[in-house]
C-alpha cells in the first residue's frame, strides 16, 4: 500500500478556505478520541474545552489578552516565511522585547508622563528587532542556518531574563521574589473597556494586533516590498533575475518579524503582567508559528487563527478546572492542529489516492 | 578528578551523539526532520515511566526507542508520503512531543528514577585510567560508539547506504533507476526516531534519573546543529558531540575553579557555542557543501 499524489492543475478557490476548516474538524475528532480514551465523555469535554470559555465576558477578555500576542507575532512570522526565511526564534525575540521595553520602568521607577508608554513600546520593538537581527546577519553574512541560530537564541534570551529578574533587576522591595518592580500607571498599556457590563482586563493589545494585520495585508499586496517578499519566497531565481537584493529582503524579514515579536513581548509585560518575572510566555512564540500556518500566512486569516489558538490556552485551563485534565493538553492540541493544517494543505494541492498493492504501477 | 570530569563529559555527550547520528541518516536520505527535540523528550518520559512502573531499565530503553519510532512514523506519513513542508512538520512534531511528554510526565514529577546500571567490560575495565573512563560505562555509551561505526560503515561501505545517499542527492534519478525513494526515506526517518528515542532514554536512565518538565532543554536542537557542524559525516558527529559535552560540563566546573560569573551565563554557553560553530562552519562553504544532501528538505512526489 502506498499513497499516490497527483498535483491538481488548479486549486479551487474554496480549497484555500476549506483547508483550515478541515484541519480544525480533524483536530476536534482526534481530541474527542483522546478524551474518550482517558475516560472523559468526549462531547462534554470538547464543549468545556472549546465552547465554555466563550460564554462569559471575563473569559472573552482573557481570549483577547491571549490572542493579541499570538496574532502580532504570527503576522511578523508570516512575512518571514513568505520570503522563505525560517525565523523560528520568535519566543526569544518576544522575551528580548519584553526586557528592553522594561528598562525604563525598572531602572527609573519614578518616570511618568505621556511619553513613557510610547517610549516603552518603541524600546520593545527595537529589542525584538535587534535579537532577530542576529540570525538575519549571520545568515546573510556567513550563511549560518537561521533556524538553529534563532532557536539557540531563545534559550539565551530566557537565561538573560532569568538572570535579570533574580539579579540586578530584582525588586528591592519585593521580599526577595524573582521579579522586578511593578510598572507605574503611565507605563501600563491601558485597558480597552475597564468599566460597565462589558468591562474587563483586555488591553489595547488586541486593537494593535488588528491594525497591524490590516497594515501588513496592505504592505504585502500593494507595495513593492510586498512583491519582493512574495517573489523571493516563491522563486529565488526569478528574484535574482529581477535584481532584487535577497540579503536585503532577508534582513527585512528578520527585522520585521523580530520587531513584531518584541512588540508582543512588551505588550504582554506592560499590559497583562505589569512586571518582569522569570517566565513571561506560555510558549507564545512557538504557538504563533501554528497561527501563521493556520492563517495561511495571510494577515487577516491570522487574526482568526490567533483567536482560535488563544482558545486552546483558555480551553486548557477550563479543562483542568472542570474535567481534571492537565492544562498541558493545550500544547498537545496545538501540535495536532499544526499537523492537520499541513496535511489538509496537501489535500488541497494534490489529488490523494491510496493505492493498494498491484494497482497503479507507474506507466 | 580528571577521571570524574571525563566520565561526566562522556555522559553529557552520549545523548547528543546518538540523536545526531540518527538525524545524519535521515538527512542523508533527503529528509530534514526538525522534530528531534520532540522525539527525544517523548523517549525520555517513556523511559522514565516504563522504568518506574516495570522496574526494568532495559525494558524502558526499548520502550523509549519504540516511542521515538512511533513519532517518526507520524512525521514520515506527513512529510514523506503527503509531501508536507518538512520544516513546519518537524516543528509540529517538536511542539506535539513537548506537549505529550509534559502531559504524560505530570504524575512522575519528583519521583526517584531507576538508573541503568553501568556495565564493566571484564579485563579492560581494570586498566589504569582508561579502564574506569571508557570501559565501565552505561551500555548506552557502548551503543553510541557501535552506532558511530555502524552508521559510517552503512552509509559509505554498503550498497543500501549508497542507495540511501542517492535518494537524498538525486531522488528523481534514483526513482528512474527503480529505487523506492519514499520507502527508503521512511526507513531512514524511522531510524532517526529510534535513535532520538534512545537518546532521550539516556537522559532519564543515565544522565539525571528523574523527570522534570522540559528535561531535554534543547539538546535535540543542538543535535540538529551538530549534523550541520559535522557536515553529515558520522565521525565528525562523534568529535562534535564530545566538544559540546565538554562545553556543557565546563559550565559545572567553572564555578568550582572560582570563575565569578552568574550561573545563567554558564548555562548559556552550550547554546552560544552552537551558534559560533554554525557560523564557523557555514563560512567554510567548500567543507560543508560537498557533503550536503542535494535534495535535503525537498519532498519527492513521483511524476506519473
Amino acid at each position: 500500500m502506498r499513497i499516490d499524489l497527483r498535483k491538481r492543475t488548479s486549486v479551487p478557490w474554496w480549497g484555500e478556505l476549506l483547508a483550515p476548516l478541515i484541519a480544525f474538524a480533524v483536530t476536534l475528532v482526534i481530541g474527542a478520541i483522546m478524551f474518550a480514551a482517558s475516560g472523559k465523555p468526549p462531547v462534554a469535554a470538547l464543549h468545556a474545552y472549546f465552547v465554555e470559555p466563550l460564554s462569559e465576558i471575563w473569559s472573552l477578555h482573557e481570549l483577547a489578552i491571549k490572542a493579541a500576542p499570538l496574532i502580532i507575532i504570527a503576522i511578523g512570522l508570516s512575512v518571514a516565511y513568505r520570503s522563505n526565511n525560517w525565523n523560528i526564534g520568535a519566543e526569544g525575540q518576544f522575551v528580548a522585547g519584553a526586557i528592553t521595553g522594561s528598562a525604563i520602568p525598572v531602572l527609573f521607577p519614578g518616570a511618568s508622563g505621556a511619553w513613557l508608554l510610547p517610549a516603552i513600546l518603541l524600546l520593545g520593538i527595537l529589542g525584538g528587532a535587534a535579537w532577530a537581527a542576529i540570525p538575519g546577519l549571520l545568515k546573510t553574512r556567513f550563511g549560518a542556518n537561521e533556524i538553529l541560530v534563532s532557536l539557540m537564541l531563545v534559550y539565551v534570551a530566557k537565561l538573560l531574563l532569568d538572570w535579570l529578574v533574580r539579579g540586578p533587576w530584582r525588586n528591592p522591595e519585593g521580599y526577595n521574589f524573582p521579579e522586578t518592580r511593578f510598572f507605574g500607571d503611565d507605563a501600563r498599556l491601558p485597558e480597552l473597556i475597564s468599566q460597565g457590563d462589558w468591562g474587563g482586563r483586555a488591553n489595547w493589545g488586541i486593537v494593535i494586533a488588528v491594525v497591524l494585520a490590516v497594515a501588513t495585508a496592505i504592505m504585502l499586496t500593494r507595495t513593492r516590498k510586498g512583491f519582493e517578499i512574495k517573489i523571493t519566497g516563491q522563486s529565488p531565481r526569478a528574484a535574482r533575475f529581477a535584481g532584487f537584493d535577497q540579503n536585503a529582503t532577508t534582513m527585512f524579514a528578520f527585522l520585521f518579524s523580530g520587531a513584531l515579536a518584541g512588540l508582543a513581548g512588551i505588550i504582554e509585560v506592560s499590559g497583562a503582567i505589569g512586571q518582569l518575572t522569570p517566565v513571561i510566555s506560555p510558549g507564545y512564540g512557538f504557538t504563533a508559528i501554528i497561527v501563521a500556518f493556520l492563517g495561511r500566512l495571510n494577515p487577516i486569516g491570522i487574526v482568526v487563527a490567533g483567536l482560535l489558538l488563544a482558545l486552546t490556552y483558555l480551553g486548557g485551563e477550563a479543562a483542568q478546572i472542570s474535567l481534571g485534565v492537565s492544562e498541558k493538553i493545550a500544547s498537545v492540541f496545538q501540535g495536532l492542529l499544526l499537523f492537520a493544517v499541513l496535511a489538509s494543505d496537501t489535500l488541497v494541492r494534490y489529488r490523494v489516492r491510496i493505492v493498494t498493492r498491484g494497482q497503479g504501477k507507474p506507466a | 578528578m580528571i577521571e570524574a570530569i571525563l566520565i561526566s563529559v562522556i555522559i553529557a555527550s552520549t545523548p547528543i551523539l546518538i540523536a545526531a547520528l540518527g538525524e545524519v541518516v535521515a538527512e542523508r536520505s533527503g529528509v530534514l526532520n526538525l522534530g528531534v527535540e520532540g522525539m527525544m523528550i517523548v523517549g525520555a518520559v517513556t523511559a522514565f515511566a516504563t522504568a518506574q512502573t516495570t522496574g526494568s531499565p532495559y525494558l524502558a530503553l526499548v520502550a523509549a526507542g519504540l516511542a521515538g519510532v512511533a513519532l517518526a512514523g507520524l512525521f514520515a506519513v506527513l512529510a514523506v508520503w503527503l509531501a508536507t513542508n518538512q520544516v513546519a512538520t518537524g516543528l509540529a512534531l517538536t511542539l506535539f512531543g513537548l506537549g505529550v511528554a509534559s502531559l504524560a510526565g505530570e504524575p512522575f514529577v519528583g519521583r526517584p528514577g531507576v538508573k541503568l546500571p553501568d556495565v564493566s567490560i571484564p579485563g579492560l575495565a581494570d586498566l589504569p585510567f582508561v579502564g574506569p573512563v571508557l570501559f565501565a560505562q552505561s551500555p548506552i555509551f557502548y551503543l553510541s560508539i557501535l552506532l558511530t561505526v555502524g552508521v559510517t560503515w552503512f552509509l559509505f561501505r554498503t550498497r543500501a547506504g549508497l542507495q540511501l545517499r542517492a535518494v537524498g542527492d538525486q531522488p528523481v534519478a534514483a526513482h528512474a533507476l527503480g529505487l523506492k525513494v519514499n520507502r527508503t526515506r521512511t526507513l531512514a526517518v524511522l531510524f532517526g526516531g529510534l535513535c532520538a528515542g534512545i537518546a532521550g532514554a539516556q537522559l532519564t536512565l543515565v544522565y539525571t534519573p528523574q523527570w522534570i518538565d522540559g528535561l531535554s532543554a534543547g539538546r535535540g536542537w543542538i543535535a540538529l546543529a551538530l549534523v550541520v557542524f559535522a557536515s553529515w559525516r558520522p565521525l565528525r558527529v562523534l568529535a562534535g558531540a564530545y566538544l559540546f559535552g565538554a562545553v556543557t560540563i565546563a559550565q559545572f566546573h567553572a564555578q568550582a575553579f572560582g570563575v565569578e560569573v552568574p550561573s545563567q551565563v554558564l548555562s548559556a554557553l552550550p547554546y552560544l557555542a552552537t551558534i559560533l560553530v554554525l557560523v564557523a562552519f557555514a563560512s567554510n562553504r567548500r567543507f560543508t557543501m560537498v557533503n550536503t544532501p542535494a535534495a535535503l528538505g525537498r519532498p519527492f512526489v513521483p511524476d506519473r
